[in-house]
């Protein structure tokens, strides 16, 4: 019997082909779309994580107290030793120390003095360490307009916007003016090695990329940082796993009275990000449900209407002697394979249109650039990301609905007497 | 006796009252019969078929289809009934559209389990006796409304039924093909002594029956044998 079903499921075009296609398309968009948000998700945090807060970051109690003064005076110290510790115990994580310096950024004409100068904020970031892959991760190849990615520690890279309000060029010379980790005056030469565009918005228009060993010279910050940055391994932004790790940790220092202990905080903690991150969480969610009860109900009249057509034959088939249970079943094993099939077909091609846009990105730049804020790290391209739930969302609505709707349609095989359900099966 | 009814009573429940379908109608079928209730639309011929197919139930009196007693079977028991040892023709054929006539034919057959070289076997057999056999794997949309239907009686008949169930199946079809419909299903009846009830309204296949009821407003007024 079920060879002879499937037999006339395959024929029957209006039956199998044409379901398919609408289930595979739903479901590819379901995917994209769910791809597409989450990409955003973690573009948006990713770049804040990036540049301002890790997934999460530890400082000392007194720098967390002033941190909007950039007070290295409270930086962490024995940083070696602290990185090794963190990563045995959070190896899931990946840890990375980072200098957040201010001061100004003189530039020097022929005879010395100064030709244009300009605060700045400097991010002294590990790049040069052999292990380091923080130049992947901030994919600064790409984000190179003029020059080359530094490679020693007395270069810098610059902003476009600082380089042209300064009228810089790569492999001139700037001067940095600011002071130390112990308050002293310092001046220290760095050589532009090349300008970037972060596309992340107004935050990175004053903004100087530094080689770690770089920034603690000149800041006389000898195995210090201003913070230590933990992201991470697969740079996915996972609220509720950043907000356990730091309870576990500020747990174990909760009884210290010592100013300069460890804290860790998590992203949400960075300034207002936790409102943000929560109404993330919210919209995300309340878009995906929405979609997902749209095309759940799309997909089950497409189920009742399925049902509907086949009426003359369920009549026909019951007159001959087959069982209600029988034919109630066969049309719902019917609908589990039409679900399955779409949506094995809808993950498969939303997937693969979510990768090839996880790769080259959708550009929202003029949209972005109209924003003035700086406290929010905007990317101008959102990346769609392909994740684990992207594998298994579409087949809720895929194959769920479809056979609700078919069990809706086949309820009346059950719940009407023979003879009206023949008047109704049109027999 | 292959269907025994006794006073049996239909009533629906239709917009706050009750409508009486059939009212207290006792009738015996012996095996081999080829007869039509016969009666206008509304007479309630079609709703004693569907209680003799098993496919409604009496709101009182008692019916035997088969020497089973149809007042207590379940619905599974009834399909089964129906599934060995009836066949039922539709006025509308009911034919399975992406299916060939021969595979229209061989669906009693898988329902009730037989191998497949035996379904071959009575498929081919089914289809010789209405005519078919140069259309045996046309599609119904390929076929005429006599054909279609011939193809219909095939499959109420591949599984070699002892009763045949046919409601209004001369409706649809002009005058030349309700004839050859007629002579097919009567060639049958004398061959294989299959049982045939119709419920008709249809003058041109009256001519055929060896035995008129005829049914008006829920009860039988006259039960009419003729000798051909």
């Amino acid at each position: 019997m079920f060879n002879f079903l499937y037999k006339g499921l395959i024929r029957d075009r209006s039956r199998s082909f044409f379901p398919v296609i609408i289930i595979t398309l739903i479901v590819t968009i379901i995917i994209f779309f769910s791809g597409f948000l989450n990409g955003v998700y973690n573009s948006l945090f990713l770049n804040t994580a990036l540049v301002n807060s890790g997934h999460v970051k530890i400082v000392t109690f007194l720098y967390n107290e002033e941190h909007q003064l950039l007070p290295n005076d409270f930086a962490l110290l024995d940083i070696d030793k602290k990185i090794s510790d963190l990563e045995k115990k959070y190896d899931d994580y990946f840890w990375t120390p980072r200098i957040t310096f201010a001061g100004l950024l003189d530039v020097p004409d022929d005879n010395g003095e100064t030709k244009s100068q300009s605060p700045t904020i400097g991010l002294g970031i590990d790049f040069l360490s052999n292990d380091s892959e923080q130049f992947k991760i901030w994919d600064l190849k790409n984000k190179l307009v003029n020059g080359r990615l530094i490679d020693k520690s007395n270069e810098i890279l610059i902003s476009q916007e600082l380089s042209n309000r300064l009228n810089l060029k790569e492999n001139e010379i700037v001067t940095f003016i600011g002071s130390t980790m112990y308050g002293g005056f310092t001046t220290f030469n760095f050589i532009v090695s090349g300008i970037f565009d972060l596309n992340i918005g107004p935050i990175a228009k004053d903004m100087i990329l530094v080689d770690l060993k770089g920034a603690r010279v000149a800041l006389d910050m000898d195995n210090a940082a201003s913070e230590i940055f933990g992201y991470d391994k697969e740079l996915l932004f996972n609220n509720d796993k950043t907000v356990e790790l730091r309870n576990n940790f500020n747990f174990e220092n909760q009884n210290s009275l010592d100013e300069f202990r460890p804290i860790m905080l998590a992203l949400r903690d960075s300034n207002q990000m936790g409102t943000l991150v929560d109404f993330s969480d919210a919209i995300i969610l309340i878009i995906l449900t929405v979609f997902l009860i749209v095309v759940t109900l799309v997909l089950w009249n497409m189920g009742i209407m399925s049902g509907l057509r086949r009426y003359g034959e369920i009549g026909m088939r019951l007159a001959i002697g087959e069982t209600k249970n029988h034919v109630f079943k066969s049309m719902i094993l019917e609908s589990i394979i039409i679900g399955t099939l779409g949506s094995f077909f809808g993950t498969i091609l939303g997937i693969s249109i979510t990768r090839y846009f996880e790769n080259i990105g959708i550009d929202y730049s003029k949209g972005i650039d109209s924003l003035s804020s700086s406290n929010f790290a905007m990317p101008n391209v959102f990346y769609p990301q392909v994740t684990s739930e992207l594998f298994y969302i579409g087949f809720i609505p895929g194959i769920l609905a479809t056979v609700l709707g078919t069990m809706l349609a086949g309820r009346a095989i059950y719940k009407r007497e023979m003879s009206q359900l023949f008047k109704e099966l049109e027999v | 006796m292959i269907v025994k009814i006794k006073n049996l009573t239909k009533k629906f429940y239709i917009g706050g009252s009750f409508f009486t379908a059939l009212d207290n109608i006792s009738l015996e079928i012996k095996n081999g019969e080829f007869l039509g209730l016969v009666g206008a639309s509304g007479s309630g011929k079609t709703t004693l078929l569907n209680i003799i197919g098993g496919l409604d139930s009496p709101t009182s009196g008692e019916i035997s289809v088969l020497n089973q007693f149809m007042n207590t079977t379940s619905h599974t028991e009834r399909a089964l009934i129906r599934r060995k040892n009836m066949g039922f023709i539709f006025q509308s054929y009911n034919l399975l559209p992406v299916y060939s006539v021969y595979e229209n034919v061989e669906l009693p057959l898988i329902l009730n389990n037989i191998d497949k070289k035996s379904r071959r076997q009575k498929v081919l057999e089914a289809i010789d006796a209405v005519g078919l056999s140069d259309k045996i794997n046309s599609r119904p949309n390929q076929l005429s409304g006599g054909q279609c239907q011939r193809t219909a009686i095939a499959r109420a008949i591949v599984h070699k039924p002892a009763l045949v169930l046919a409601d209004e199946p001369t409706a649809n079809l002009d005058s030349e093909n309700s004839h050859l419909i007629m002579e097919i299903m009567k060639k049958l009846n004398t061959n294989y002594n299959t049982s045939f009830i119709f419920a008709t309204h249809d003058e041109k296949i009256m001519g055929y029956l060896k035995r008129m009821i005829h049914i008006e407003d829920g009860k039988i007024f006259k039960d009419e044998k003729i000798k051909l």
